[in-house]
């Protein structure tokens, strides 16, 4: 715990930092890579639509009161279940009044409700002549839910880049906050796809859960972005750098967020998906995990940098990239490679005769200095001179001249 | 900030206070438990059987329309669905009430017509006697009603003349010959001056005795011989004004009244006509009658000149007969009707029995770890995120009863696992909170200064991303459906309580606790000592 919270500190003011800005390309191969999978999945899979999407078949069982229990219903229910009928893998059972049990099961064909009926017959020992019948159901999320549903997505995300643009008064985080929230829907569903589970309602309010936690997310980490770089002008560091140290400063909170709320999610998700094997239970916590697993992560690894590259090309921040580089120049140490006498220093730097004195210098090539890179004025690096050295102490333009305060003002 | 000193207990109170007000409404409810949805507890189910073989799509309009009038109200959590040709089954949570029945099986077809005459006021003079002719002041061809029906020929009129005294003893179903042909015009003329077709119909006409809806076909474009429930018999005209009409229609108590009424409002077109009949009725003892579904509701004279189309229906209305009227008609008229006494049955939940349990065993699982993490990262104040996650699971449980009593709010298993998922973001409002507390002090500032800086930054954090929640929650409670709405209001509700607990709670018990020395002194265990921070020397504030 301690290292954790002496990086906490050190992410804190910089000391330590992870180059999440830089490296975008790094991490945009990775989500384009997770994101194709998903697509893939999406497309050659697909999804697999639930009894309340497409309707289907209902069994009718006509029972005695006394056989009409809720254990019964969960015999019913396992025993459909396991027919191994791919349509019928997550039946809806439930008691009808006192003297039915109804059994619902997305539409199945000839052989496969004779299947059904057989598991049925022989769970409960019916006369399926007479105790037995059959009628179909439609779908009770029709067409029209699934139209007020997309309406409604949209309007929320309208209202959320504008609210997003309101706060930050930076429509760009808008436009990363929703591509970011893109990545993380787009994932979840094709990752859901993937799994092979039935799309139930459970599901539908799983994915809609991710657009809230996504978003969320986002803004709290913008929310540090827009705080680093207020002063740009006066932290005299790029929006590139102020916009990482607060992924950095951030990720504490990012981690310790994450996970808690995945610990309760992950434990619903094991409970259902594997002590109980069906059940809406799953459906909710698998989308949910993987949404929110996706969302922290799509934060900072997506939405930032994607933020730094949008805002890169604007003026203002060309000329604080400016400024500090120039600082940055001034600020290295003039002298810094010029190498300390030790006792047991290598007298030759090197094999090819050039000697010792001129190894570190900058190369003199016609009237030209190549620069030594990355003068970042840590290292021992000279910085390199601007032109052709001459002997004189003017470097090659007008210098001031400082006069003794007698001779001034005086020709 | 003037008073600061003081503030934190004083919040603390209030906070506690309220919160055991919400606790005394509950014991006032009188339930301890929440109503669980239909997938975890079952609930009531009403097949509802079409009369005729309707088509496909009206039969899936009536269920869209019966969807929207049982989750109108907000988050039963009622499922609809489309059975076979003519069935449409409703499963609601919770136990059947006898108006939950009848606002989904309620045609709703609302219409205002002119009595002509009826049992208390018969029929004007010159057109009492039958046989007279109909003056010729009607209006051949000119039809009020917007379109006409594709309907079976017109059947409201009695040819047997011998009363019945049998409820539900029905009129014919056969058309009586002589009004059929006859065009009815324009209705305000046609009042005073019905056809005597009509008038003889009218007179063979008798209303059941115990004041049940006698079975008549209302057409927008016929008159109408029916009776309201008191028995009275009205001969009426072509509807002057539609349910379709309708902008608004609520159940109210006026001002100064006692008893419940359904206050309607009319859009342009309705309030145009409407205001018509009332400048053509204020001042004479005709009435104009309220038709719901065939039965005359009420038939009221004008008292006063109308214009503003407002207006409301009475009648002996409780509140919940009014609302569920009110609810009927909002949501438009079925394009069918269905049979008069739907089979009503109880159903089982729809999950296994050891869903809810090992759902809610598996939450608390991860709850727990999710406190261990708590205590072991955050130490002291870990012990903070823990108490403020639980008064926001008993101020949630609160007012998940007081909204289960009050608007029948019903959890379902994506609730419960929705309110579970909240945890994260409440605590995240902690963490975000805390953080920014161990960020001041690590810049030297000593906890007390931090608590209060740290706090007005981590507020606005915490209020920029609830608010993105809150919008989530609300745009998807306007337009999404059953589960779903349910759910946007979970998510909404705990929202709002992260929130409340956020500024009412946990920044209050912080500041408090920031005056102990074990916080401000940076004990080893209070989560704040320098090896926790990462830094070297904890700043230590002048006289704590």
């Amino acid at each position: 715990m301690g290292k954790f919270s002496r990086l906490g500190n050190d992410l804190y003011n910089g000391r330590r930092s992870i180059d999440f800005v830089g490296r975008k390309w790094l991490w945009y191969a990775m989500s384009a890579v997770i994101v194709l999978v998903a697509v893939a999945g999406l497309t050659v899979k697909g999804l697999n639509m639930g009894i309340e999407f497409t309707g289907g078949a209902q069994y009718r069982v006509q029972l005695n009161p006394s056989q009409v229990t809720q254990s019964t219903a969960d015999e019913l229910r396992r025993a459909v279940a396991g027919t191994g009928v791919e349509n019928a893998s997550a039946p809806v059972v439930t008691t009808a009044g006192s003297d039915a049990i109804l059994v619902q099961t997305e539409p199945l064909d000839g052989p496969e409700s004779a299947a059904v009926v057989d598991a049925i017959v022989a769970t409960t020992g019916i006369d399926p002549a007479a105790q037995l019948s059959q009628s179909e159901i439609g779908a009770s999320w029709g067409k029209e839910v699934a139209k007020r549903s997309l309406t409604g997505l949209v309007v929320f995300l309208v209202l959320v880049s504008l609210f997003i643009w309101a706060y930050f008064r930076q429509w760009k985080m808008s436009v990363a906050a929703i591509v970011a929230l893109a990545h993380d829907v787009v994932i979840t569903i094709g990752i859901y796809a993937l799994s092979g589970f039935d799309v139930s309602p459970a599901t539908v309010t799983g994915v809609l859960t991710i657009l809230g936690f996504s978003l969320y997310d986002t803004v709290v980490v913008f929310d540090k972005v827009r705080e680093n770089t207020r002063n740009l002008r006066e932290t005299k560091r790029t929006y590139a750098e102020q916009a990482n140290l607060a992924v950095n400063q951030t990720l504490v909170r990012s981690i310790n967020t994450s996970l808690v709320a995945l610990l309760p999610v992950g434990a619903i998700l094991y409970v259902g998906a594997v002590q109980l094997g069906s059940g809406s239970l799953k459906d909710l916590a698998l989308a949910l995990f993987v949404g929110m697993a996706a969302g922290a992560y799509s934060s900072i690894f997506i939405a930032t940098p994607l933020l730094v590259q949008l805002k890169s090309n604007e003026n203002e921040i060309v000329l604080a990239e400016r400024r500090a580089k120039a600082r940055r120049r001034n600020a290295a140490d003039a002298y810094a490679t010029v190498p300390a006498f030790s006792e047991d220093m290598p007298m030759r730097a090197s094999d090819d005769g050039v000697p010792d004195d001129e190894a570190p210098r900058p190369t003199v090539a016609a009237g030209r200095v190549v620069r030594a890179d990355g003068a970042t004025g840590r290292g021992r690096v000279a910085p390199p001179a601007r032109g052709p050295v001459g002997l004189s102490g003017a470097s090659g333009r007008q210098q001031p001249s400082r006069k003794t305060r007698s001779k001034r003002g005086k020709k | 900030m003037a008073a600061r000193g003081a503030r934190p207990g004083r919040t603390l109170i209030a906070f506690f206070v309220v919160l055991a007000i919400s606790y005394g409404l509950v014991a006032i409810g009188g339930s301890w438990k929440p109503e669980l949805g239909l997938d975890l507890q079952g609930g009531t189910r009403i097949t509802l059987i079409a009369k005729d073989s309707p088509t496909p799509e009206s039969l899936t309009e009536a269920a869209d329309i019966i969807d929207q009038r049982v989750n109108g109200s907000g988050v039963s959590e009622a499922e609809v669905t489309t059975q076979g040709n003519r069935f449409v089954v409703v499963e609601i949570p919770g136990k059947s009430r006898r108006d939950l029945v009848d606002t989904v099986k309620r045609q709703a077809q609302l219409r205002f017509r002119l009595v002509a005459c009826s049992t208390l006021r018969p029929c004007g003079d010159s057109s009492i006697s039958p046989g007279e002719s109909p003056g010729g002041v009607t209006v051949p061809g000119v039809q009020n009603s917007p379109s006409p029906k594709s309907r079976a020929p017109f059947s409201t009129v009695h040819k047997n003349a011998e009363p019945s005294s049998e409820p539900g003893a029905e009129p014919s179903d056969a058309p009586s010959q002589a009004p059929a042909e006859s065009p009815f015009g324009d209705p305000l003329t046609w009042m005073n001056n019905p056809s005597p077709a009509w008038v003889k119909a009218f007179n063979a006409f008798s209303c059941p005795s115990d004041g049940s809806l006698p079975l008549v076909d209302d057409n927008a474009d016929k008159p109408l011989i029916t009776c309201d429930d008191q028995g009275v018999k009205y001969l009426l005209t072509t509807a002057m004004i539609e349910g379709t009409e309708l902008k608004r229609a609520e159940a109210v108590v006026p001002d100064q009244q006692v008893s419940w009424v359904v206050s309607l409002a009319f859009d342009r077109a309705g309030t145009k006509k409407f205001t018509e009949i009332s400048r053509a009725l204020f001042g004479t003892q005709d009435q104009f009658a309220v038709v719901l579904d065939g039965q005359v509701l009420s038939a009221p004279t004008m008292n006063g000149l109308i214009t503003n189309g407002e207006a409301q229906i009475s009648g002996e209305f409780t509140e919940a007969s009014a609302s569920s009227l009110a609810t009927s008609l909002k949501f438009g008229a079925l394009p069918i009707a269905f049979e008069k006494d739907p089979p009503v049955e109880t159903v089982g939940p729809s999950l296994a029995g050891d869903q809810l349990r090992a759902g809610i065993t598996a939450g608390l699982a991860g709850l727990i770890l999710v406190m261990i993490y708590c205590l072991f990262y955050y130490r002291g104040l870990g012990v903070v995120v823990i108490v403020s996650l639980i008064v926001a699971a008993a101020l949630t449980y609160s007012m998940v009863l007081l909204l289960s009593a009050t608007a029948g709010f019903t959890l379902s298993l994506p609730g419960i696992a929705g309110l579970i998922v909240a945890v994260g973001i409440t605590a995240d409002s902690f963490i975000v909170f805390f953080e920014r507390i161990r960020d001041e002090m690590r810049d030297g500032k000593s906890m007390r200064v931090a608590v209060e800086s740290g706090w007005i930054r981590a507020r606005n954090t915490c209020l920029a991303a609830d608010t993105v929640s809150l919008l989530a929650a609300t745009v998807l409670y306007i337009f999404a459906a059953g589960v779903v709405k349910g759910f946007a209001f979970a998510l909404g509700l705990s929202t709002i309580i992260d929130l409340a607990v956020f500024f009412w709670f946990t920044h209050p018990m912080v500041s408090w606790l920031a005056r102990f020395s074990f916080f401000n002194k940076g004990h080893k265990y209070s989560g704040l000592d320098a090896g926790n921070l990462g830094t070297d020397r904890v700043p230590v504030g002048g006289t704590a």
